[in-house]
């Protein structure tokens, strides 16, 4: 089954002189498009205003001398209250792009996010809705250590009602984030600090990204890897690597994580019969899990090789260069578990 | 003591810009006798079996609900918590849907989805009932800020007990209010206890309102079971926040008459804490004083059984409603299922 249309398929292989932009400028174009169409997109967050130097990533950078600082609202240290204000003016028909400078402080926010943005929906029974975007960012690699670098989406991939998303290059950080601003229920866009630099063919304008769809970015024959965020970038290395040996890999780029779209997965690793899941949270308990765990449900006769998982290890993230790179999946990691799909002898 | 019955009563001949006129006195007592019935019918009827919920009791708050949702026009907005049915029914919602609701019926304000704790009506102005202590806050700040952003004139009143002041929301929302002029107003609803700590064990300050002084907010402290003082606090707090003046925050002074849910222990109530409470009834209290300012037995008696048909008709329009369909339970969590 092709799961792919023109626009859930990733940018075509840049032709010779097409326009390049990093993923900070994807970003931030889809957040002043986004404010210039409707006065009802607003931005808030620590630092977000000009005055303030345009956000910590200069996401929002001249965004408050655009659209004014009752729209681009610079707030204090206040998580909770951030993401409540984004609740509060969500549910009368404003679209909030709440900015939560790292990812691991929206464990202060958690009730808002939790019991009140994800929840109001069904408990008002559909009177109101929380149309709020929640724009955080994360990652391992920048010597951040234990506090600053968490991945968990898995922590909001298990609340009915939110929506999780991640983009790996940055036409795609501009088309979720315009699907995301443009969705009716909350929505956690999650940003890798290390992909922010990454330059990518620039995006057409309406160029969407549309929630809940999965992008085929390599095809293959052999083997399908799933992934989302930086690591894709990883998993294309990886298979670029394999080809070489004449290993067919394809590669899955979630971009959405809840809901997953399970359609394109099953698709592709019925056609392979072989998986291997990477992310770069943590591997126990993570999103590797579940998708795992449907794999299996759904294909169980199928597969070749049971699914691999490869992720982060159970243990906080550590400050030590020598150790954050132990801590995270390694190519190699990714590789191996490959072959350990390939080489699988059905124990008889 | 409580401090509520340590405040006189103000005389009604009072002309501040403020005062209540002898209408709005008159409907401001509809609504105390509309929470003071309902509340009575709810124990009723989860005495009798009948309905099997937890509910939360209102009993002694009645005025300063009746009094501040008075204050507010029809499109203002309100949030507030499981201990809210005050504040829901003087805000409007229709006692029919909110009685269906509490029963988990499919005719409900939130088509029985919601429950007690998590009633919303945005026809009337209830945006969020939650039942986490000191959420609201937050989210009433949002509420605010959209009608600052939009110029639509509208407040935002958010209702909490005294028990919630000590939650970081509170401050981190009345630090954000302030600091934004938000026409937001933090009505502390001061009823001595947050579950059976009473005041003095759970918060630093003699009062609430000294809070305010933190955040360069105006805070007034008020007999909230005095309806006129009420209604004058309440009035001038929505005043100011729809002149862009920001936001207050209100200390209404007040007794919970019954356990902190149906049902629970209330011994840990000191004895002559209790007696003043009931000695100092509210609602007894606000007729009398109608009684002195001319208005007839009559004039009141009718008032009263036309809200006693009005929860008649409600209860049995809940009980007999049906259920919600059990296909309700995926429906709501997003607007459209995208995947299974
Ligand atoms: C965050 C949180 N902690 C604890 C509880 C349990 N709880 C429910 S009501 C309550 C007491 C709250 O007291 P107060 O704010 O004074 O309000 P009141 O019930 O007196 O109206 C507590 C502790 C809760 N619902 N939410």
């Amino acid at each position: 089954m092709s799961t792919q249309d023109q626009t859930m398929t990733a940018p075509a292989p840049a032709p010779a002189k097409v326009a390049k932009i990093s993923f900070v400028e994807g970003l931030h174009m889809a957040l002043d498009e986004a404010m210039g169409a409707d006065e009802n997109v607003i931005a808030l967050g620590e630092d977000v205003g000009d005055a303030q130097g345009g956000g910590v990533f200069k996401i929002t950078k001249g965004l408050s001398t655009k659209y004014g600082v009752n729209r681009v609202r610079a707030t204090p240290i206040s998580e909770q209250a951030i993401i409540g204000a984004a609740v509060g003016a969500a549910l009368v028909g404003m679209r909030p792009v709440a900015e939560i400078m790292l990812m691991n402080f929206v464990t202060v926010a958690m009730d808002q996010i939790v019991n009140h943005a994800a929840k109001l929906r069904f408990m008002s029974g559909g009177q109101t809705h929380v149309p709020l975007v929640i724009r955080t960012t994360t990652g391992v690699g920048v010597g951040f250590g234990g506090q600053h670098s968490d991945m968990l989406e898995a922590w909001f991939a298990h609340v009915p009602g939110l929506k999780v998303v991640m983009a790996s290059n940055p036409a795609d950080a501009y088309g979720l984030l315009h699907s995301a601003i443009e969705d009716d229920d909350p929505v956690i866009l999650i940003e890798n600090i290390l992909c922010y630099g990454i330059q990518g063919p620039a995006p057409t304008p309406g160029y969407r990204v549309p929630l809940g769809k999965a992008a085929i970015t390599r095809e293959g024959t052999d083997v399908s890897i799933i992934s989302y965020g930086k690591a894709v970038l990883d998993a294309l290395a990886v298979a670029e690597r394999l080809a070489a040996e004449g290993v067919s890999v394809e590669v899955v780029d979630l971009r959405t994580i809840a809901p997953f779209d399970e359609a394109t997965v099953l698709a592709s690793v019925g056609k392979t019969g072989r998986a291997v899941i990477v992310h770069e949270a943590v591997k126990a308990y993570g999103t590797g899990a579940e998708m795992s765990s449907r794999i299996h449900e759904e294909l169980f006769g199928q597969l070749h090789a049971p699914v691999q998982r490869v992720g982060g290890t159970y243990s906080p993230v550590p400050f030590s260069p020598a150790l954050e790179k132990a801590w995270i999946h390694s190519q190699d990691q990714i590789t191996a578990a490959v072959r350990r799909t390939l080489d699988w002898k059905k124990p008889r | 003591m409580p401090e509520a019955v340590a405040v006189a009563d103000r005389a009604t001949s009072q002309t501040s810009p403020t005062s209540p006129d002898r209408a709005t006195l008159l409907e401001i007592y509809r609504r105390t006798v509309l929470i003071n019935r309902t509340d009575e019918r709810f124990r009723q009827l989860l005495m009798t079996g009948k309905l099997q919920i937890v509910y939360y009791p209102v009993r002694g708050q009645e005025v300063l609900s009746a009094a501040m949702m008075t204050a507010l026009k029809p499109d203002d907005y309100l949030v507030t918590t499981y201990r809210g049915v005050h504040d829901q029914l003087a805000k409007g919602i229709p006692s029919k849907l909110l009685w269906a609701e509490c029963a988990g019926r499919s005719t409900g304000t939130c088509k029985g989805k919601g429950g007690p704790m998590h009633i919303t009506h945005p026809e009337t102005g209830v945006m969020v009932t939650t039942g986490v202590v000191g959420s609201g806050l937050p989210i009433a700040n949002g509420l605010a800020l959209a009608s600052q952003n939009r110029g639509d004139g509208k407040v935002t009143v958010v209702s909490f007990g005294d028990g919630a002041t000590n939650i970081g929301a509170f401050h981190e929302a009345m630090n954000m209010a302030q600091l934004w002029k938000l026409p937001v107003i933090f009505l502390c609803q001061n009823n001595l206890f947050g579950e059976h700590t009473a005041y003095a064990a759970h918060t630093s300050v003699p009062s609430i309102v000294d809070r305010a002084a933190s955040y360069g907010m105006k805070g007034v402290k008020t007999d909230g079971n005095d309806p006129v003082a009420m209604y004058e606090t309440a009035k001038a707090a929505v005043d100011r926040a729809r002149a862009g003046e920001g936001p207050t925050l209100i200390e209404a002074m007040t007794f919970r008459m019954l356990g902190h849910l149906f049902g629970a222990d209330f011994s840990y109530v000191p004895k002559e804490l209790t007696e003043a409470g009931i000695a100092n009834d509210p609602v007894p209290r606000f007729r009398n004083r109608l009684l002195e300012m001319q208005v007839t037995e009559s004039e009141l008696a009718a008032l009263e059984a036309k809200v006693e048909a009005e929860i008649d008709e409600a209860v049995e329009f809940a009980l007999a409603s049906p259920f919600p369909d059990v296909s309700e339970l995926r429906i709501d969590v997003v607007k459209q299922e995208l995947a299974a």
